[in-house]
């Protein structure tokens, strides 16, 4: 089966198992169980007749020989009427057979890409409400592989393994039940046989298992290797360094050969160890059934002993079947492991009851859960907010400070001072440890998360935008944006004479990273996001990468009229922005460390005024 | 391509040929065992013979024994040449890229040379190990099954070779319908992959926007449609077994019933009969196994054009018959250059002349695309020229010895890499030999000693691949602190202080100064605070050069200069790109 092309190539490339099946493998089984209650058992009925024809027509063979053709060649009669009879019964039972294989292939077709359907939308929805702080711990690349790798693993164990022992335990039951009506003595040679073999095959399985965490280790090394030094080759060149990346290359490239050779050589072997092994048993049986039967000791017909050695081969294949199964279940716990715990993580919280109602033209307005409504104002207000991204590293102290409705608030420092922290704080990315947030007056976690974000508008530095047309990017802001409606916003943001410049105009197709457009129009085209969306207060982070001079200005003049109005936190690169501010909050290490006007702050000569010249001062 | 390939079998060549032959004697044995069976059938145990069970099953158990051997041998020695072929690729492949010229680099990607050296190395691994295995097996098991069947019974084998081509027909059917429903499926995959990975990517601006839901609904769309592709072509795919179900069943009732006329008749034994239901079996597994055959080339072939192509590319830049081996003096001349990153591309650079003289300090400032680090490269040969000539040292660039003239010629650039390893490890990257003080010197004048030192491990602080855990302004110190290990005679620094804030920055440059006296440096910046100081300044402008002088005379006379300056700066020299 075709994979997703994940950066990681097969699906046990990260951790693997302690060879045990993993009780998430039973969750997945349940959740198969649960959504799949009435094809379930028509696939066991189908597998079971499926299996059982298969002996029927193995046993066929006994009776040919046995019922039919001894007799007649005992007789010499050639009235082939009776085998005729028995030739159309066995007709039926076998098209009865191929009816319900096909029919068990066909609901587990769809069994098997059903749930693996429901599991993926299960998967992307539930990571939808996880809290940001999941996807800062969780690089992009282990995230894919979730759902890459993990759940195409998983995959196997719906659609293959679980049908697969089942099919198996069928048929050796129903085989057992044969060989021991058919003889007693010699099922005993051939279950002694079985277990052996059993014992064998999963003797093996350790010692690839061995073999193979080793090969997924030297996996995990050559691949990392290549990623960093061929990512890096530029920096190889200019150093002259290839030679010895060479030399680094060809023993981590050795060590993987081997490694990878002893793990394959002893997959390879259990297929050769298995037939040969059904072979042994074969002389076995044929030579103490013939010496039975010979002496007499137990009454055998030739046919039996036949039928039999049919029937032992039949055995030996579910048999080892089965203990390659329990393998792959093992190898796929890993997955599951990963699949599941991402179900696990707990969603952000969301107890907010006050919800946002209207829009920018008719006002906007908040909802109480009492039913009564005021409207929004923008006026927002931290008071001794402390905050830190993991538990015992603080990055904010006793952040107080009030936006009024209108006002334009500007964070400057230094990197890592915590300007972008505060602003993610406002939209609720991240939870405040201590202090308050209020936004009108009312506590933002009582804020319904949905609302609390839509009543702010957002430009982030990086200016991500979506694989679709111009105009879909900019209707993201509001998806019942009309045309219009987007043409107006990307005229205030300065992006209309670009995107008209465009072959397609608005209708030009952008790739996700947006690769056909510069930084500085894609960052217009953030702009233009957000003033489709025209929200109350807004968030604006300055973008740091520089830009040509042109674009750069436009940028400046579009951010200045979405800001016209509105209550803006901004945290500002650019000297104009400074420049207009209502409050500028200067951050050093986490805390606001200076506040005020432009020439206030200027006439105070601290760190503001350290910024501002560009000299330090001792 | 497909010979680009297996040339690199080399050592592996003998371990290659010998597995089929170890396929093909296993074969022989698993082909001769019914037939053994049937003896033992016929001649022991329906003659009630013990002797003669005992010697059949005696032959038996030795054939079995030499069928394992010889299916261990098969095993292994296909795992010893796949994996030593693929051992071979990727060593080749790496070799080559190491020649690579930047422009090589670009063709394919960093990205797109991983993938091939990782992804498609192991499909042509395991595409080559099973080919090993099974395309001796599979034509040999049918060839000598049906072989035997001609031996045992002329008519009754007829019956087989209808079946036979009936089920080949059936197969090659279905597997050129799904095939196409699969590349499909691969597509969808795709699709389902972009949009995940755009969705965690803009995980802050779908959160922003609220737009969560959103994502869910493109999301479902997208695997309902790999939902209903998989269905369609994995429906196809489960008429496989029926199929191949009724072909077997049906040949085992035709030759039942033959088979009893024939016993009846005297043409034929029980015994072999029997035999005849087991070559049935092989018959059709190894038809079975000639589609699947079928499939995994026709898959790989991919992967080996892929992997075939890095180890053909002739890499686009050379060393000259008769080598310049040292730089004699750092100074810098530019001859009517053009230079466009692809062939018959739009130019990114046009028209350039210059000169600098050795000890020289000059900054460039421009837009991005205005042909600024193009420049650069242009300087060390990371790129050639398309037309005119770039000079160092008075003599033409492309009349060094590669290796000497990047000694000589630093250039840190924009992405500032780090290797995994130690602050001391990646230092001696600019030189093997350099002592613990000449590293902690360099990295006094790139000022990076300070933040260094204040990590516990100091200089044996681990970096982590990518460089995560250091900041990107110490890590574009560092690589500064790097490059000057060198000891060059010419230092450009490309956009290399664009992380570290302004007071730092200029004291980098102070610190260059009066460490590394008399070296011709070449900064590039966007930040006009880091060059006004240099002995001229360049305005770049749309590939061309703008206007060149020092920053006064930039001021009153270039109109770029002028705009720049006032953007960033006017009221005062700020900048809060700290």
């Amino acid at each position: 089966m075709p994979r997703g092309f994940g950066q990681f190539g097969g699906p046990h490339e990260r951790g693997y198992g302690d060879g045990k099946i993993s009780k998430t493998v039973w969750r997945l089984f349940g959740f198969v169980f649960k959504n799949y209650k009435i094809s379930l058992p028509f696939i066991a009925l189908c597998i079971a007749v499926t299996s059982l024809t298969t002996l029927t027509s193995n046993l066929f063979t006994k009776t040919l020989i046995d019922d039919y053709i001894v007799p007649m060649t005992e007789s010499g009669s050639t009235d082939f009427g009776p085998l005729a009879a028995a030739m159309l019964r066995l007709g039926a039972i076998l098209l009865t057979g191929v009816i319900a294989s096909f029919t068990c292939n066909l609901l587990t077709v769809y069994m098997g890409n059903g749930t693996l359907r429901k599991l993926r939308e299960e998967i992307f929805a539930h990571m939808q409400k996880l809290p940001l702080r999941w996807f800062d711990a969780h690089t992009h690349g282990e995230v894919m592989s979730v759902y890459t790798n993990d759940v195409d693993t998983l995959r196997q164990v719906v659609s293959q393994s679980a049908p697969g022992i089942l099919r198996s335990l069928v048929t050796i039951v129903a085989t057992l039940a044969s060989m021991i009506v058919m003889s007693p003595v010699l099922s005993v040679i051939s279950i002694a046989l079985a277990a052996l073999m059993f014992f064998i095959t999963r003797k093996l399985g350790g010692i690839s298992k061995k073999y193979f965490t080793e090969r997924q280790k030297n996996l995990g090394i050559i691949n990392g290797f290549i990623e960093e030094m061929v990512s890096g080759q530029k920096v190889v060149k200019v150093y002259n360094h290839e030679e010895v990346a060479m030399e680094q290359f060809a023993v981590i490239n050795e060590n993987m050969r081997r490694s990878v050779y002893n793990a394959n050589s002893v997959g390879n072997i259990i297929g050769p160890v298995n037939a040969n092994l059904g072979h042994f048993g074969y002389v076995l049986l044929a030579a103490v059934g013939a010496i039975l039967a010979v002496k007499g000791f137990v009454p055998l017909t030739l046919g039996t002993i036949v039928a039999f050695l049919t029937l032992q081969r039949n055995f030996n294949r579910p048999i080892s079947q089965i203990s390659n199964e329990i393998n792959s279940l093992a190898m796929a716990s890993a997955g599951s492991d990963r699949v599941y715990a991402l179900l696990d993580e707990k969603p952000q919280a969301d107890e907010g009851k006050v919800t946002l109602e209207g829009n920018a033209a008719s006002g906007w307005q908040w909802r109480f859960p009492d039913g009564t409504r005021t409207p929004l104002e923008g006026l927002v207000a931290l008071k001794d907010v402390d905050f830190g991204y993991v538990p015992d590293k603080q990055v904010l102290y006793d952040i107080t400070l009030t936006a009024y409705p209108g006002q334009k608030i500007a964070f400057v420092g230094g990197t890592g001072a915590g300007k972008t922290t505060i602003t993610n704080l406002i939209n609720r990315f991240y939870e405040i440890q201590d202090g308050t947030i209020h936004y009108d007056g009312i506590s933002i976690a009582d804020i319904s998360l949905p609302s609390l974000r839509r009543s702010l508008g957002t430009v982030l530095q990086e200016s991500k935008l979506f694989s679709g047309t111009i105009m879909d990017n900019i209707r993201y802001g509001r998806l019942d944006a009309t045309d219009e409606e987007c043409r107006a916003a990307a005229r205030l943001a300065c992006a209309d004479a670009f995107i008209r410049r465009m072959p397609d105009g608005y209708m030009t197709m952008l790739s996700s990273d947006g690769g056909n457009l510069s930084q500085g129009e894609r960052q217009l085209l953030c702009i233009a996001r957000a003033a489709v969306a025209n929200p109350p207060v807004l968030i604006l982070d300055e973008a740091t990468s520089s830009i040509d001079t042109r674009t750069e200005k436009l940028i400046q003049k579009g951010m200045d009229s979405l800001m016209k109005g509105r209550t803006t936190f901004v945290i500002a690169h650019r000297l104009s922005t400074v420049q207009n501010a209502d409050y500028i909050m200067v951050l050093d290490r986490g805390r606001i460390i200076e506040r005020g006007k432009h020439a206030e702050l200027l006439a105070l000569k601290g760190k503001y005024y350290e910024l501002y010249t560009g000299n330090q001062i001792a | 391509m497909f010979k680009t390939v297996f040339k690199e079998v080399r050592q592996y060549r003998t371990a290659l040929f010998l597995t089929p032959v170890w396929t093909s004697a296993e074969v022989v044995m698993g082909v001769l065992i019914p037939y053994v069976t049937a003896s033992l059938i016929d001649k022991g145990l329906n003659a009630g013979n013990l002797p003669a069970v005992y010697k059949y099953g005696g032959i038996m158990l030795l054939l079995a024994v030499l069928s394992l051997v010889f299916g261990i041998l098969a095993g292994r020695y296909a795992a010893y040449s796949s994996t030593g072929l693929a051992a071979n690729l990727r060593k080749a492949m790496y070799s080559n890229i190491q020649r690579f010229s930047f422009s090589d680099i670009d063709k394919y990607s960093a990205a797109g040379l991983v993938t091939r050296m990782t992804t498609d190395v192991s499909s042509i691994q395991n595409a080559t190990q099973m080919l090993l295995r099974t395309s001796f097996r599979a034509p040999l098991n049918l060839i000598f099954s049906f072989a035997m069947c001609l031996f045992i019974n002329k008519r009754l084998s007829l019956i087989f070779l209808g079946a036979m081509v009936l089920l080949a027909v059936a197969l090659t059917m279905m597997i050129s319908r799904a095939s196409k429903l699969f590349k499909q499926m691969l597509v969808q995959y795709d699709t389902l992959n972009g949009v995940i990975r755009e969705n965690v990517d803009a995980i802050r601006v779908v959160k922003a926007f609220v737009r969560e839901n959103h994502g869910i609904s493109l999301f479902d769309k997208a695997a309902l449609d790999l939902y209903a592709i998989s269905i369609k072509a994995e429906t196809i795919m489960s008429f496989n077994q029926p199929v191949m179900n009724i072909v077997v069943y049906g040949c085992i009732m035709a030759v039942s019933w033959f088979g009893a006329h024939s016993i009846v008749g005297g043409n034929l034994t029980t015994g072999e009969l029997t035999s005849l239901f087991s070559y049935i079996m092989m018959v059709m597994s190894s038809l079975m196994m000639l589609s699947m055959i079928f499939v995994q080339v026709t898959q790989s072939a991919a992967s080996v054009s892929r992997v075939a192509q890095v180890i053909e590319e002739e890499p686009d830049m050379s060393n000259p018959a008769d080598p310049e081996t040292s730089v004699e003096a750092g100074s810098v001349d530019f001859e009517h250059v053009y230079f466009s990153y692809k062939k018959g591309g739009d130019n990114a650079v046009e028209d350039i002349n210059l000169h600098i003289e050795p000890g020289e300090t000059i900054g460039i400032i421009g837009g991005t695309g205005s042909g600024k680090s193009s420049i650069a490269y242009l300087i060390c040969r990371l790129y050639d020229v398309s037309e005119g000539c770039v000079k160092v040292g008075g003599k033409d660039v492309r009349s060094y010895d590669m290796d000497a003239l990047r000694q000589h010629v630093a250039i840190v650039l924009q992405q500032s890499t780090l290797f995994s390893g130690t602050i001391l490890e990646n230092l001696r990257w600019g030189n093997p030999s350099a002592t613990f003080e000449e590293c902690v010197e360099a990295c006094r004048a790139a000022c990076a000693d300070g933040f260094v030192t204040s990590f516990p491990d100091g200089y044996d602080t681990v970096i982590e691949q990518g460089g995560v855990n250091v900041s990107g302004g110490q890590r574009q110190r560092l690589c500064i602190a790097r490059a000057l290990l060198k000891k060059p005679e010419i230092l450009i620094l490309d956009d290399s202080t664009s992380a570290v804030d302004t007071a730092t920055d200029a004291a980098i440059r102070k610190e260059l100064i009066t460490s590394v006296p008399g070296i011709t440096t070449i900064i590039i910046a966007q930040r006009i605070l880091s060059i006004k100081d240099a002995d001229r300044i360049i305005v770049m402008e749309d590939g061309r050069v703008n206007g060149i002088g020092t920053h006064e005379e930039l001021l009153a006379g270039n109109e770029i200069y002028k705009d720049i300056y006032s953007l960033q700066t006017s009221g005062g020299e700020a900048d809060f790109d700290a």
